[in-house]
């Protein structure tokens, strides 16, 4: 029945069957799964479905089973542990952070699923992406206008350019002179096309100064650039007017600073392979700076180590904090903050433009220069402007996306979290300025989740140019964001707090920098506080009369259901999705994210509870906490008759019964 | 008594000090010391500013000579609330005056010279009550106590347990000769007293000391009926010592122990081990000066917060309680909690099992009502705990921030369940203020029996009844609170736990914008409530919480198609 189900829906909504999957391996459902919590002893048996998409967990034999998606996308490893007494364990870890622990009773179907598995989450070309085989059921037209929600000629615009000191050059027109930047570059006026090409030649990947964010009030402009090819004492003089040109644009100061965001020993050892940095001898009126943030392969083996401790079991506080400490991501953070903080402060206090670049000005160089632009301006800390510098900087600049997360089959050793590390700062930002954004960070966690589902046509490639091709066939995660944007909301946030605080000035104590516990266990329901202020409050904001709304659609909903159970055919399903559409109050409808929905489901828990006189097998919880999950000691509730020393095991260490 | 002080003060007023205080900048004014405060005003037409800071909350303090050949001096006064300022006055011999003062009259000795003996204001009068409850409340309030437990005012005159207060509630089978006698047998004559009733089950919380079995496992048939009366004779219950097992076995020979099995049958015992005493104080010296390190390195930070232990104790403490919580509400069965006196540790499991599982005690007057029960009249040492916080640089005596780890506790309660808890942080960092210096008499005294010979309550003003008042109460309540009455359980991964930033890092980080936000909050809170209608109809909706939990499993993945 179930299994009718879930090959019924998602046949149908897909139209594709499991037709990828390789016929010999084809395994659409397990039955008697089980399910381990990673973190307490809690194990749920459920049936695993896999279909073209989605990995599917249903918990059985339960009134409103627990069901978990997970997309194939999302599925970073697979892995089969050594057979245990109850079956064979299969591990499975996302890029969403998601841990599941799978114990499958039958090691064939073990190996079937993991061999499926293996197959489906390397796809080798963009067209078995799910980008492909999405479809919201859009016509044509609004998938075009979908796409035409963020405008970045408008941004510029917004920005005052063009203007006297700043052109937009039709230099990159074909890409033909750097085919990772965007078409439509803003340079200096008095750049002229043969300085633009002398200077692209000089720069890693052709990837030459050009503006990426104008602050009027000081007419300094923020540039970025890839390294330049100097080697030891290679000069180019092309290079060397462009930056001139660059200071000339500013009146306001007599030099630009030249921030190379890497560690000045990494700079120095490029030197060798005839790339490195700009000497200030050759160039007039640059003042060079190296801020120094790791590169891709530290900070990968530095959100792994991170991982790893926090996944670990039983883990005790000191273990936590000395983890957290060697695992270096905290430091890695706040070196990116003091890096924008750095450069924010040249721009908007002495008046000074920057050039910012790094190795090839695709990754710290982005991190850099979109979190400055975060901090100078208030615009960008709205749920549009957030986009428009997603757009602008990581997008359109060539943020290797399909490689940095994975998306096809490649190097793993240019897979980075460099992007989460951005959305990881910003956080950090929003903890410290809980007023200047006018999103949360639900809406960072569900761009965390979009960059690696490969949903939506955004960030698939990795360029502007390549990304080209492939739009025509996909959406824009923008409208679909956008469509909900009332579930991104930050219910405290105040435009007049931005006029009074237009640039941001963050601390950067150390302790202002905190593990991002939604983030990196958005999964792990058992450790998120119970009960939400950002959801409550955003609750409350919403008006009486959607309020009721909702309530009477719901009625109307549950009512429907339970005379007719979900699993019979696609309407019900139907009429969710208009429900979802037409109830955009927060407080008992939609939920607001797939992470959220877990929350409700807690919430619900607990109203359930309330009207149940003594609750489920007599566990009062409030919001789903529940002493079994924390394991203060697992406590027998019947003492044996015994009078030799027992154990009772604890999960936090073990208490000896001495008596 | 006004000519002692006097003694004391050289140098009243100083002209031209220059005040710097965290966050702010500098201020030029007159310093003034009184027989309780530094007065500083500063010297401006309108609008200025006056520092008015008890002396008593003065933890330490610092001079240096500066200017030409010491032509003037330094004063840094290190705050019990931890905050730090600096006092830059001219002329050498006003500043060392100042600062004798400072130093003696800070650490006056006897309890009746402190300033609540003289907090006179207008508003207040001292006939009003003292305090919040009593046990002969708590027991009046608890009708279905009444058939086995029972109010004993063996301690009326002090004599049983020097710091127990008069009355104390028992099971009714014991009667007070047995308790005199089991009380003989627990350190400090604590013997096991009832301190929750869990209304659901039946089941109690009961605290006291160790028992003194010493090394030749002595045993008293007193104190195992009182164990015996507290629970049926079919059940069990269960003793959470709050020792190791190894400690507990120690204790031994100092004449302390443990309840043995083969005379305690129908208890099982567990050791949870909780750090106290001087462990403890010098894990929050650690995270004090840790969060004073003006260098701005992650990796230092982190590696200084870990050897703090701070967040090891928090969490020790709440598991401690979900673990009594837990054995009460879940598994059925009553608990007795001790440690070594019963004083400290005891009294923080307590309290905080009963956070847990008590709605009651998560109302703001509740929760008052909580501290006054279980740590001013169930006899926690506040006088010798609280004498000195984290900056003295004085020989540490029985100083031990309980209390202080009990705040924080709740607080990360009140972090994990923003709207279970009627008050708010603010509230929790008012106590952590007074309990270290008051203008009130509440955290005077170390136990009943003190405050009545001093007579605390006669000749101060009670904080409690104080904080209760309405203009008050609105400062420190929780806008987002909504009762519930089911229990709270915390999560204790070490994800879930946090620094308590709010108290320990209150003067070194720029607050402005969490106070505004919180007041957004507040004024959303206060938009809804007065259009509060449709809710009951949601509700009723919310009901059919099968059908539902499909329907959210649905909509949450439709999110993804």
């Amino acid at each position: 029945m179930r299994f009718e189900k879930v090959i019924k829906i998602w046949g149908g909504l897909l139209g594709s069957g499991p037709s990828k999957l390789p016929p010999h391996s084809f395994c659409p459902q397990v039955e008697q799964v089980k399910l381990l919590d990673r973190f307490n002893n809690k194990t749920t048996t459920g049936t695993l479905y896999l279909t073209a998409t989605h990995l599917i967990f249903v918990e059985s034999n339960v009134p409103g089973a627990h069901e978990i998606w997970i997309l194939h996308h999302h599925i970073a490893s697979v892995e089969k542990l050594s057979l245990t007494t109850s079956g064979c364990p299969l591990l499975i870890q996302c890029r969403n952070f998601r841990v599941v622990h799978f114990v499958v009773p039958r090691e064939r179907d073990c190996h079937d699923v993991y061999s499926s598995l293996l197959r489906l989450l390397r796809p080798v070309s963009y067209d078995e992406l799910y980008a492909f085989s999405y479809n919201p059921k859009q016509n044509e037209q609004q998938r075009e206008v979908g796409w035409q929600l963020i405008d970045l000629t408008a941004e510029f615009e917004r920005l005052g350019l063009p203007c006297d000191q700043w052109q937009l050059s039709d230099v990159n027109r074909d890409y033909k002179v750097c085919e990772t930047y965007p078409r439509d570059l803003y340079v200096p006026i008095t750049a002229s096309k043969p300085i633009i090409v002398g200077s692209s030649k000089f720069r890693s990947k052709g990837r030459f100064p050009v503006l990426t964010y104008f602050y009027q009030e000081k007419k300094a402009a923020v540039c970025r650039c890839s390294q330049p090819l100097s080697g030891f004492s290679a000069r180019c003089l092309e290079d060397e007017h462009m930056l001139q040109a660059i200071s000339k644009a500013n009146h306001n100061s007599r030099f630009v600073y030249v921030m190379d965001t890497r560690p000045k020993l990494n700079a120095l050892a490029n030197r060798a392979a005839g790339k490195g940095y700009e000497n200030e001898d050759n160039y007039s009126n640059i003042r060079f700076q190296f801020v120094g943030i790791e590169n891709i392969h530290v900070m990968r083996a530095s959100l792994q180590k991170l991982l790893e401790v926090v996944g670990t079991r039983s883990l005790s506080v000191n273990d936590y904090l000395l983890g957290l400490e060697s695992s270096g991501w905290l430091r890695h953070i706040k070196a990116i903050v003091d890096a924008a903080i750095f450069l924010t402060k040249a721009v908007t206090v002495e008046g000074a433009s920057v050039l910012v670049h790094c190795s090839d000005g695709w990754d710290r160089t982005a991190q850099v220069c979109a979190l400055g632009a975060l901090l100078m301006d208030p615009y960008y800390r709205t749920l549009k402007g957030f986009m428009v510098l997603i757009e602008k900087e990581w997008i359109s600049f060539g943020h290797k996306f399909a490689d940095r997360c994975d998306q096809l089959d490649g190097d793993p050793r240019e897979v980075s979290p460099v992007f989460t590390q951005f959305l990881d700062c910003v956080w950090q930002l929003m903890e410290q300025f809980p007023q200047a954004f006018e999103f949360s960070e639900w809406f960072l966690i569900q761009l965390h989740e979009h960059v690696h589902s490969c949903q939506f046509g955004n960030f698939l490639g990795n360029s502007q140019r390549q990304r080209e091709e492939l739009k025509d066939r996909t959406y824009s995660l923008w409208a679909h964001l956008l469509s909900e944007q009332h579930n991104y909301l930050n219910p405290v946030y105040s435009p007049s707090f931005a006029e009074r605080h237009p640039v941001l000035e963050p601390s950067t104590q150390p302790w202002n920098f905190k593990f991002w516990r939604n983030m990196y266990h958005q999964f792990d329901r058992t450790m998120h506080p119970r009960q939400s202020i950002l959801k409550h409050t955003l609750t409350l904001k919403e008006s009486n009369s959607k309020l009721e709304d909702t309530a009477h659609t719901l009625q109307a909903v549950s009512s429907y259901l339970l005379s007719s159970p979900l699993r019979c055919t696609n309407t019900p399903l139907q009429s969710l999705s208009s429900l979802h559409d037409s109830s955009p109050s927060l407080i008992l409808g939609a939920p607001l994210s797939r992470k959220e929905a877990q929350q409700e489901e807690e919430v619900l828990g607990e109203e359930a509870l309330e009207d149940a006189p003594d609750g489920n097998g007599g566990e009062r919880t409030v919001e789903g906490s529940s002493a079994t999950e924390n394991g203060y000691g697992e406590l027998q509730s019947s003492f044996s008759s015994k009078n030799e020393p027992a154990m009772v095991s604890l999960e936090f260490g073990v208490a000896r019964m001495t008596c | 008594m006004t000519m002692e002080f006097s003694e004391h003060i050289k140098t009243a007023n100083v002209d031209d000090v220059v005040l710097k205080l965290p966050l702010r900048p500098a201020l030029k004014g007159t310093l003034c010391v009184t027989a309780h405060h530094l007065v500083f005003s500063e010297r401006k037409e309108e609008g200025s500013y006056q520092l008015l800071l008890l002396l008593r909350s003065v933890d330490a303090i610092e001079k240096r000579m500066t200017g030409l050949s010491g032509s003037s001096g330094t004063i840094v006064i290190k705050c019990k609330d931890l905050r730090i300022l600096q006092f830059d006055i001219p002329g050498m011999e006003e500043c060392l005056n100042v600062a004798s003062s400072i130093e003696a009259l800070s650490s006056l000795e006897s309890v009746t010279e402190l300033y609540p003996f003289f907090h006179r204001p207008r508003e207040l009068s001292l006939s009003e009550p003292w305090g919040l409850s009593s046990p002969q409340q708590q027991y009046a309030q608890t009708e279905r106590l009444w058939d086995r437990w029972r109010l004993s005012k063996v301690n009326r005159n002090f004599s049983v347990c020097m710091s127990y207060p008069r009355t104390v509630i028992v099971p009714c089978a014991i009667d007070d000769i047995t308790l005199a006698k089991a009380a003989s047998f627990r350190q400090g004559g604590r013997f096991p007293v009832l301190c929750y009733y869990h209304r659901s089950n039946g089941m109690v919380i009961m605290r006291s000391s160790q028992p003194m079995t010493g090394a030749n496992r002595k045993r008293c048939r007193e104190d195992e009926l009182l164990l015996q009366a507290a629970i049926d004779e079919s059940e069990m219950g269960y003793i959470i010592d709050t020792r190791s097992a190894q400690q507990a076995q120690q204790a031994r020979m100092a004449g302390g122990g443990f309840e043995s099995k083969a005379f305690y049958h129908h208890w099982r015992r567990l050791h949870r081990h909780l750090e106290r005493g001087k462990v403890l104080q010098e894990s929050l010296i650690k995270l004090v000066e840790a969060c004073g390190d003006p260098s701005q390195n992650m990796d230092r930070w982190l590696s200084k917060l870990e050897n703090s232990k701070w967040l090891s104790h928090v969490h020790s403490a709440l598991s401690t309680a979900g673990l009594v919580a837990e054995c009460v509400e879940r598994d059925g069965h009553s608990v007795l909690v001790h440690g070594f006196e019963g004083t400290d540790t005891t009294l923080l499991v307590t309290s905080l099992a009963q956070l847990i599982l008590d709605p009651a005690s998560r109302t703001f007057r509740g929760f008052l009502q909580l501290l006054e029960r279980e740590w001013v009249q169930a006899g926690h040492p506040f006088r010798q705990r609280c004498a000195h916080s984290a900056h003295s640089h004085a020989r540490l005596r029985q100083e031990c921030p309980a209390f202080l780890l009990l705040l924080d506790a709740t607080w990360q309660l009140g972090r994990q369940f923003p709207l279970a808890l009627e008050f708010s942080e603010v509230l929790l960092l008012r106590l952590a203020q007074d309990a270290y210096a008051s203008d009130y008499g509440t955290f005077l005294c170390s136990s009943e029996q003190e405050r009545c010979a001093l007579q605390v309550k006669e000749n101060t003003h009670c904080l409690f009844q104080f904080l209760l008042r309405r203009e008050e109460r609105e400062k420190y309540v929780n806008p987002l609170y909504e009762a519930t009455d089911l229990a709270i359980w915390p999560s204790v991964h070490p994800q879930s736990l946090q620094l308590w930033t709010g108290l320990f890092l209150r003067w070194t980080e720029y607050a402005q914008t969490m106070d505004e936000a919180r007041e957004e909050i507040w004024t959303i809170v206060k938009e809804r409530k007065e259009t509060d209608r449709p809710k009951g109809c949601a509700h009723t909706t919310l009901s059919r919480h099968d059908s539902f939990t499909n329907v959210e499993n649905l909509m949450d993945e439709l999110t993804v198609l």
